[in-house]
């Protein structure tokens, strides 16, 4: 060790302990939504005064949890929330990665102006259009499965795809592949083209696979805002087929008390499988942020 | 023949615009048509559910979400002139809701906030000031949450940057809460903000030796807001650190060793490598955070409900109560439109003074 070395040694030290403290303050409402999980609701409240809230401690019960399966419809929720997400994510992904595509690698006209409006679409809040939006997917036209087969509906409320198709096209996915396309060497799709390639080759062969980093961002960042999506079923999906999870968790919060225990479990239930598939992908995504677009 | 006759010049002219169709389309039918549907409704009285459809009425929606008037009073004299005095020797004024409610060109104002100039008193009057409340509410809140969030996420982004082992494991600890829902952690951290028994209190408690007393987080006008902010910045700052962290990965190495030969600390490589080599991933980050912000919505809508006493309304959650629960979608339309047009405005301000400093610093 060299004295310089030697000298940063007390830094090193205080700047793991800082690391640590973060990590905890971080952590410690995950924490304390999985303990209490596990208590009962006397329990959550005796201990909510102490460190004890953060640690599965003292008498504990999965009852929160069977409770939870027993009251609401989690499995079909659950099953509810994946096929939303899942195609949604993967519809989105071809739909928007093609646009722009067009918009960064081939010269039309108009361009300019459907990126204008883009940058535009870009700060339009969701919350803002939801109800207009809400009264134009009330009145178009849509298919129903019945006993008695398919059948026209007049309504898209309360179905599957009312939480599907209208988030496939997405301006700040759009956004995202643009600014990664746009930076890829042109030399790339020219000698392609010189050989006798169509665009679509060009996008499938050149483009695509290069572009890794960013389909796994958008990916991510596209099935958050899906799986977490909630102002918007609250307000088209009063049913129970057609139910996700995050509004599942409403019917925990009835007009007598509230059972925090199976409140928490249940949100247990919902970010455990999020978190263990950040977990497992994380360095990947990371590294996807890092060497995408995202950073502007 | 000409160009357009020629059908690989044709296919290369329609190429772009099949790939571009079904996003465009979806786009178009999903964003597009329901803001115009949003800025048409704002000049009718459409309600969200009504057998008859709505009738225009011009900028009626407008005016009321807008309307701004002052009241200037000279306090009240006894008979003999002399200025009356309340109980705490204040001077007195008429109540300004009686002058509100009998003089005809104040008809459908309300008081919004009332300040003393010399011996005169000033309401300001506003037709809805619910409205007017949200929105400085909702700038309150950006200001507060933006330095903060974004100082969070840049010290972060520095310390799993700083070369130290394990890092990548405390980089997802830092971004785990990004993934949660808002919903979610909105419901958790009511617990932890519990006047009698939350964790808050408990710890200022114990760091203060019982000095502090407890505070009522979210039930307290004045403290439920910085509560939502702490919150919100401690949800969102992972994300930002992490493309901070793109940021700090792309300035070049060369420069720090340069400048550690030329002698510089740590504070000068900070302010005079770091920061300018990171301008553009800070204004990113900044404008997305401030866009973010400004659409506050979730977290008011579990955990406070936009009280106490409409101290963390918003804007987007007072266009949701107007337009949806109270079934008013016309005048929920028009917050909404509103708002665009602030933030476009904001928008447009700001990128405005980007090129203006480009232009400075060549």
């Amino acid at each position: 060790m060299t004295p310089a070395q030697r000298r940063m040694v007390p830094l090193r030290f205080a700047l793991y302990a800082l690391m640590i403290v973060l990590a905890l303050l971080f952590m410690f409402p995950f924490l304390f939504m999985l303990a209490s999980s596990l208590k009962t609701n006397d329990a959550i409240f005796s201990d909510l005064e102490s460190m004890r809230a953060l640690l599965p401690i003292g008498p504990l019960t999965a009852d929160n949890y069977t409770h939870a399966f027993e009251r609401g419809n989690i499995g079909h929720y659950f099953v509810n929330s994946m096929l939303i997400t899942t195609i949604t994510v993967s519809l989105g992904l071809v739909v928007n990665s093609l646009a722009a595509f067009a918009l960064a690698r081939l010269e039309w006209r108009g361009k300019q102006v459907v990126l204008t409006v883009l940058v535009i679409l870009l700060v339009l809040p969701f919350e803002a259009i939801s109800v207009p939006l809400m009264l134009l997917v009330a009145k178009l036209p849509g298919i129903s499965v019945g006993t008695d087969g398919l059948a026209l509906t007049r309504s898209w409320l309360d179905t599957l795809y009312v939480q599907i198709i209208p988030f496939i096209a997405n301006a700040f996915s759009i956004f995202l592949f643009y600014q990664f396309f746009r930076d890829i060497p042109k030399d790339f799709d020219e000698a392609a083209y010189v050989d006798g390639a169509t665009p679509l080759q060009v996008y499938l062969h050149v483009i695509v696979p290069s572009s890794l980093p960013v389909f796994a961002t958008v990916t991510i960042l596209q099935a958050l805002a899906m799986w977490n999506q909630y102002l918007w079923p609250v307000i088209t999906v009063p049913g129970e087929a057609a139910r996700p999870l995050m509004v599942g968790m409403q019917q925990f919060f009835g007009a007598r008390k509230t059972a925090w225990g199976e409140v928490m479990a249940y949100a247990a239930l919902i970010t455990v499988p999020v978190l263990l598939a950040f977990i497992v992908f994380q360095r990947w995504f990371v590294r996807s942020v890092v060497g995408s677009g995202v950073k502007g | 023949m000409n160009a357009s006759g020629d059908p690989r010049a044709r296919r290369r002219r329609i190429t772009p615009w099949l790939f571009g169709a079904p996003a465009l389309f979806g786009l178009a039918l999903f964003l597009v048509l329901p803001f115009l549907m949003a800025l048409i409704l704002t000049f009718t009285d459409q309600r969200l559910v009504s057998p008859e459809p709505g009738a225009v009425i011009g900028l009626r929606n407008y005016e009321r979400l807008l309307s701004i008037s002052a009241l200037v009073q000279t306090p009240e004299r006894d008979a003999a002139g002399r200025v009356a005095h309340g109980y705490s020797g204040e001077p007195l004024y008429a109540r300004a809701r009686a002058i509100t409610r009998t003089v005809h060109a104040y008809r459908g104002y309300h008081p919004l906030t009332d300040f003393r100039l010399g011996e005169r008193r000033v309401t300001v009057l506003a037709k809805d000031p619910a409205f007017l409340r949200a929105l400085g509410n909702t700038f309150v809140f950006a200001l507060l949450v933006v330095p903060l969030q974004c100082s969070m996420a840049l010290g972060l982004a520095l310390l799993v940057n700083a070369g130290l082992k394990a890092q990548t494991i405390f980089r997802a600890i830092y971004f785990s809460p990004v993934v949660m829902s808002m919903v979610i952690v909105s419901v958790v951290w009511a617990f932890l903000f519990d006047k009698d028994l939350g964790l808050f209190n408990q710890a200022l408690k114990a760091v203060s030796f019982g000095l502090i007393k407890p505070i009522d987080w979210l039930g307290n006008p004045s403290t439920a807001m910085p509560a939502i902010v702490i919150m919100s910045a401690w949800q969102g700052a992972g994300f930002q650190m992490l493309i901070l962290l793109a940021g700090l990965q792309g300035i070049s190495q060369e420069l720090y060793d340069a400048a550690r030969i030329d002698g510089a600390g740590a504070w000068q490589r900070f302010w005079h490598i770091t920061v300018p080599g990171m301008r553009q991933t800070i204004g990113f980050v900044l404008i997305v955070t401030t866009i973010a912000a400004l659409g506050l919505f979730a977290q008011v809508d579990v955990m406070t409900g936009g009280g106490p006493r409409g101290a963390t309304a918003t804007v987007m959650f007072e266009a949701v109560q107007r337009g949806v629960r109270e079934e008013n979608i016309a005048y929920g339309a028009t917050i909404a439109v509103v708002y665009f047009g602030l933030i476009t405005i904001l928008i447009l301000l700001q990128q405005a003074l980007q090129r203006r400093r480009a232009k400075a610093t060549p």
